[in-house]
């Protein structure tokens, strides 16, 4: 079945190095009405619904199923939930569309990373055996990549600071950013890495919504077209990849055709400096793409939302007609280990 | 907004894993002094190794013992170890190709400072003096002086993998701190238990009440915000009778657990149902909390010796 969808709304929250004061639901909640809001939808007219979160993030078992207030699930709705970033979220709610299942779908994902060690708790996914018990933190092994990339002469650190610099400069435009401005690059936290290549640690959540074919016109001015979304994953063990490349996004982004035009613009989901070089090579961007405009990951990078929200900046970037065709980029993993890519286009003006 | 809640939450999970055959001799190997790989269908072979060929997904079994020797491939210096890292002093976590193998590990090197490393400089195990067939069998690397050893150019030699007493599973503890706050509604509901009070929210299109509260009505997916008190009395809607002494709890069995409709609420909360016999606990029975000095939380619901609520005023509350 070949039918067109479309992002038709796109919500955040400002981004918080702490939401101390609102729980998961409170804080996710007004996004979803924004969303709702912006199309005149009610919940009842949502035919599919899913999520993204990880309990691991703040130590709340089954959060998910208490956000799930905030969606008023109640009678029963077409629901599911991913533990990963919520653009894999869009990518089950796109499928489901793509079936024939569903019209609209809501899309959501929030983090709060605040409550726990976020460098710690993201050891608990790496493998088991090998990896978890040697405890290597997201940063470690960020700047174990980066020197890798710096050893094969892609990048040096001058040029990363330029990367954390252009990013939290940009976001000076974006109201919803932790980071913005000029932003000292600091002392290294693991070397190459100093703070400046980092993101910042902070609370956040989004929301998009997706509909099909006329129903989407109807919703949204100028609707963002998925012109194809792929995700690939590599090798979990860290020795047996070539750090300094990411043929993962490469292959998600040739799948969702995004090699067919050119783009121009690309939200990368780069958490670390040196990830938005690899990328950029990966994706063969040349230098007329607009990168992250939003400010991108290191600017917000609320953990599980912040690749929705790539998906999210590139669409309503589309609604607002600042641009016509855009590649959405989310990770997740260690190093860039998976990869989803997402082609999106406005209808032409 | 009074001051946020918080309290610290320890999450404590040892997971107990089993091993497959090539894990296994990989981590007894270890604790052995002995570092094995094994070689994929395409002839490389990769330590650590792995169950399946990366490639094809093939079952691979063919075990070669590589030397504890080898050249670091990337590293990062790590100033400020975190609590569980392999040494807590500054060190380079790496990742080290050993001599005969393909791929490589990742582990941690005990270096003076980032000046004494380097991408390509020679590296050799520590061994931990402890071993009991885990990864940290291997306490960390440090640098070594000398060329490759011959096994690199040669090919590594077979190695069958059997040891006494093999390594067959491996448990993994864990452990993460976490500072967990209640939000909004619940801490409203926190502090007024403080004063021995049970206060729910409105929703304010359906005008149910829920207690606890949860910041959102689940039926409507909108925030509740108006604090409304409920209680004290109540109306046991259902109950069970529990038979099972629970770990750690001090309270004989059988004992009753109840849902209680406290007056004014439309949720059910759950509470132990005292001071009557548990086999004259019944639905529709009147209840009061009873509260102990410095808790939380009532210790348990008695019979306000009230007549029975008839069925019609709770049934939708079941």
């Amino acid at each position: 079945m070949n039918r067109e969808i479309a992002v038709v709304a796109f919500a955040q929250t400002d981004h918080r190095r702490t939401s101390e004061e609102l729980s998961e639901v409170e804080m996710l909640m007004p996004v979803l009405h924004q969303v709702l809001a912006q199309t005149g939808l009610k919940t009842s007219d949502i035919g599919f619904t899913c999520s993204g979160s990880s309990d691991y993030l703040a130590g709340r078992a089954f959060s998910f199923t208490l956000a799930l207030d905030g969606v008023g699930a109640w009678p029963p709705i077409s629901e599911s939930h991913v533990e990963m970033d919520g653009a894999w979220a869009l990518y089950e709610a796109w499928t489901k569309l793509l079936t024939g299942d569903a019209d609209t779908a809501l899309v959501y994902s929030y983090g709060k990373s605040s409550p726990g060690p976020l460098r710690d708790v993201l050891t608990r996914q790496l493998d088991p055996y090998y990896l978890a018990p040697l405890w290597p933190d997201a940063v470690a092994l960020a700047a174990l990549q980066a020197r890798a990339l710096m050893d094969a002469g892609h990048t040096d650190e001058p040029a990363l600071a330029a990367v954390a610099a252009r990013s939290r400069g940009d976001a000076e435009a974006n109201p919803h950013a932790q980071l913005r401005g000029p932003v000292p690059h600091g002392e290294y936290v693991v070397h190459p890495l100093r703070t400046g290549d980092c993101p910042p640690l902070g609370d956040g959540a989004a929301a998009v919504l997706l509909a099909a074919g006329e129903r989407a016109r109807e919703l949204c001015e100028r609707p963002a077209w998925i012109r194809g979304v792929d995700h690939r994953i590599e090798a979990h063990s860290l020795g047996v990849r070539d750090l300094t490349d990411s043929p993962s996004a490469r292959l998600a982004a040739e799948r969702a055709g995004a090699f067919e035009r050119p783009v121009d613009t690309a939200e990368l989901h780069a958490p670390f400096t040196s990830q938005e070089v690899v990328l950029r090579r990966a994706l063969r961007l040349g230098d007329d793409v607009r990168v992250n405009p939003s400010g991108g990951a290191l600017a917000a990078n609320p953990v599980m939302a912040a690749g929705l929200i790539r998906v999210g900046e590139a669409a309503a970037r589309i609604h607002r007609g600042d641009c016509d065709r855009a590649l959405a980029h989310a990770t997740s993993g260690p190093c860039l280990q998976q990869n989803l890519v997402a082609v999106l286009e406005g209808d032409p003006r | 907004m009074p001051d946020v809640l918080k309290a610290p939450l320890v999450v404590e999970f040892p997971f107990t894993r089993s091993l497959g055959p090539v894990q296994s001799a990989f981590l007894t190997g270890l604790r052995e002094r002995v570092v094995l790989g094994v070689r994929t269908g395409d002839g490389r072979t990769l330590v650590p190794p792995v169950e399946y060929d990366p490639v094809t997904a093939q079952e691979i079994r063919d075990l070669v013992e590589v030397a504890p020797t080898g050249t670091v491939t990337t590293w990062a210096w790590n100033p400020a170890p975190r609590r569980d890292q392999p040494l807590a002093t500054a060190f380079a976590w790496v990742l080290v190709r050993l001599d005969g193998a393909d791929t490589a590990l990742l582990h941690a090197l005990d270096a003076p400072g980032p000046d004494a490393v380097r991408t390509g400089m020679r590296v050799r195990v520590r061994w931990a003096a402890e071993r009991v067939g885990a990864i940290t069998d291997i306490a960390c690397f440090e640098p070594y002086h000398d060329a490759p050893a011959a096994t690199a150019a040669a090919g590594a030699p077979r190695h069958d993998g059997v040891f006494d007493d093999p390594v067959t599973g491996i448990t993994a503890a864990a452990r993460l701190d976490y500072t967990y706050s209640p939000g909004r509604a619940q801490t409203g509901y926190l502090n007024a238990l403080t004063e021995h009070r049970n206060v729910g929210e409105r929703c304010p299109s359906c005008r149910k009440v829920y207690v606890p509260p949860r910041g959102a009505c689940p039926t409507c997916g909108v925030a509740t915000s108006e604090q409304v008190d409920v209680g004290p009395h109540g109306t046991v809607t259902t109950f069970c009778i529990v038979n099972i002494k629970a770990k750690n709890l001090d309270i004989d069995v059988p004992y009753v657990y109840a849902h209680i409709a406290l007056d004014g609420a439309d949720l059910a909360l759950h509470g132990r149902i005292g001071g009557i016999p548990y086999d004259q606990v019944r639905m529709g029975l009147r209840v009061e909390p009873v509260w102990t000095p410095g808790a939380r939380h009532p210790d348990h619901y008695r019979p306000t010796g009230e007549p029975d609520a008839h069925y019609d005023t709770y049934r939708e509350l079941l």
